[in-house]
């Protein structure tokens, strides 16, 4: 509806995506910062400390040594985030990929189906949604006790109700493509429609998004082991070793400023690449 | 769309979908805590109870009742704002967040306005000129304010404002010397507004200082989000023809943005508002952990701690309750004060 730009030449999503260079750069970052957690026994000194052994130079500030410090236990703070990186980031993709698993599913026969099998989808997802960001989260990791895979249960149910908003609504808009009705004519079953003709178009979208939102998993798993409702020592992760460093703040200020530096980079990163992701796909929603 | 009449059914329509919303949220609320590991009764007995002990902790909460017996219970005296008792601190829960709401909502109140405050002219100034300097410079802004773990930047901004510039209280909610010398007589429960009630300046004053940091780190996301928001929806009403007649006439560009654009713009506040309540209803939580801010937040991270089941139930629930009824109030009076909205 914009009537008084003269627009007769409209690049693609690709192109302007490439254009932007916010994006690019947070790709980048993104890259580095996966490069940084795979490579880290290669990266550090002290591999052996990072996975938990104690050292000897307790709080040691930031040296030619130890690049950004040491921790409580004189383990070196950069060997620290570099593994702690490693649990932060699986965690984060394993709640996105748990809610790939319920949501996606769960969006396609919606949409599909129609009537009250989508009444009923839909309306659970809503009970879900309605639960204030990161409360339910939160309750369910009291509730369940720390660990891994309670943490990454308790983030993920809260999470799933998106892609299947998502998904249902990329099969809606295929749901009367001639292809899918010509299947249905030729009696292809439900099954095969929904996961072979339909699944396709569904799944990179969804895919799509979830990977954007691993910046928001990471700042919600971080919150969850700040609070201690995370993996029991010595496994570091980098919300963990920001609540380890609290109580040596802000005299020992390097032990909470670093890890924290960590998740931010991380999550801006993510989160400007779906921001230039999402106005270049739609960029007249204004920058 | 539509008369009056299906107007009122939309609303009815929408009111009894929030209720169910709110019956099945209490359900899986209470089913959670009943179908978990830890056992409440031994938790509510001590660490240090007698297999008799615990027996007569569950019969005295209850425990032993079929769960659906156990849920209606529940339900009933929920709805008559019981939440029954800590473990923790023994007291009724609802008079524990009775004593600690009041702090929260003066958090909450004022991360609100410093995001209207801050948000709202930022995105006016970044749609004067799309993909300007200003324009790409409040975007990542925004952006990183969403991206940054609320309760790191609560500790970096202690170590500028308190460690090395000492200009602001680390934590807390008042000094100890006001508490003293110059006590802020309860009446709200929200120290700055009391103090002003009192007229005690020096008061006002110390309770300001130390609501200063708190608001400030609550109100980062919000401010992001009224930023790109108000950048949006202004970028949609630059673009119309009434824009371009006004610049035709010569009327100055701080004109058009604040007075003509502006206005028409001005919808999404309500949504902004809306969003920034839900956003540091929990947000609060992290931000009150690390200011030491007498409020929910801190009461929940201490039942946490303590696994005190009723106390995260209870705020969990009540939490979600405000959310839900938040958004809906926030949808009615969109669709009031826009014709164009309609209830879903």
């Amino acid at each position: 509806m914009a009537t008084s730009l003269p627009s007769n030449k409209k690049p693609s999503p690709y192109r302007r995506f490439l254009s932007d260079k916010a994006g690019l750069f947070s790709l980048v970052i993104i890259i580095g910062v996966l490069a940084c957690i795979i490579f880290a026994p290669w990266l550090t000194s002290y591999p052996d400390q990072g996975l938990g052994t104690p050292g000897l130079d307790r709080l040691m500030p930031p040296s030619s040594e130890y690049i950004l410090g040491t921790d409580r236990l004189g383990r070196d703070l950069w060997a620290r985030i570099l593994y702690g990186g490693r649990i932060s980031v699986l965690i984060a993709v394993l709640v996105v990929a748990l809610a790939l698993v319920i949501g996606t599913p769960l969006g396609i026969i919606a949409g599909y189906y129609g009537g009250w099998i989508d009444e009923i989808i839909m309306r659970i997802v809503d009970v879900f949604l309605a639960f204030p960001p990161l409360l339910l989260a939160i309750f369910l990791a009291a509730v369940l006790g720390p660990g891994l895979f309670n943490m990454v249960l308790a983030i993920g149910l809260g999470w799933w109700p998106w892609y299947t908003r998502i998904a249902r609504a990329q099969v809606l808009s295929y749901r009367q493509r001639p292809f899918v009705e010509a299947a249905e004519f030729m009696g292809v079953s439900d099954t095969k429609i929904m996961t072979r003709h339909l699944f396709p178009f569904v799944g990179s979208p969804v895919l799509i998004q979830s990977t954007l939102d691993l910046g928001s998993a990471i700042l919600t798993v971080a919150a969850l082991s700040f609070l201690g409702l995370g993996l029991p020592p010595p496994t570091p992760d980098w919300g963990q070793i920001i609540s380890e460093g609290r109580v040596y703040f802000p005299d020992r200020w390097w032990y909470v400023t670093f890890p924290g530096l960590a998740i931010f980079i991380t999550a801006l990163a993510f989160n400007l690449l779906g921001d230039s992701f999402r106005s270049s796909i739609d960029p007249d929603r204004g920058s | 769309m539509g008369n009056d009449m299906s107007g009122l059914t939309l609303i009815l329509r929408r009111l009894g979908m929030t209720l169910l919303v709110i019956v099945c949220v209490s359900i899986i609320t209470f089913m959670a805590t009943r179908l978990l590991p830890a056992d409440p009764a031994a938790l509510y007995a001590g660490p240090r109870a007698s297999a008799d002990k615990i027996e007569e902790a569950r019969i005295q909460l209850g425990l032993d009742k079929p769960l659906v017996v156990q849920y209606f219970s529940f339900a009933g005296d929920a709805l008559r704002g019981d939440f029954g008792i800590s473990f923790r601190t023994r007291q009724p829960i609802s008079s524990d967040i009775k004593r600690f709401l009041p702090a929260t909502l003066e958090l909450v109140f004022s991360a609100m306005a410093l995001a209207i405050l801050i948000g709202i002219p930022l995105g006016v100034v970044a749609a004067a000129r799309p993909g300007g300097v200003v324009d790409q410079l409040t975007r990542l802004l925004a952006i990183s304010m969403a991206s940054v773990p609320s309760f790191w930047v609560a500790m970096i901004l202690q170590l500028i404002f308190f460690k090395w510039l000492d200009w602001l209280p680390l934590s807390g909610q008042v000094s100890t010397e006001t508490m003293l010398f110059n006590p802020i007589e309860p009446i709200t429960g929200m120290g700055t507004l009391d103090a002003l009630l009192g007229k005690n300046w020096v008061g006002f004053r110390d309770a300001f200082l130390h609501l200063l940091l708190p608001a400030l780190t609550l109100s980062l996301y919000p401010i992001g989000l009224a930023l790109r928001m108000t950048r949006s929806s202004m970028g949609v009403v630059m673009k119309e023809r009434y824009i371009t007649t006004a610049r035709a006439m010569g009327i100055s560009s701080t004109h058009i943005l604040f007075k003509f654009a502006l206005k028409n713009a001005l919808a999404p506040v309500l949504t902004v508002l809306g969003l920034t309540f839900a956003f540091s209803l929990t947000g609060a939580v992290l931000v009150e952990v690390i200011f030491d801010w007498p409020g929910i937040g801190a009461y929940v991270t201490a039942a946490i701690l303590a696994v005190d089941f009723p106390v995260i139930m209870a705020v969990t629930l009540v939490g979600t309750v405000v959310y839900i009824l938040v958004n809906l109030l926030v949808d009615m009076a969109q669709a009031m004060l826009d014709p164009r909205v309609t209830l879903r």
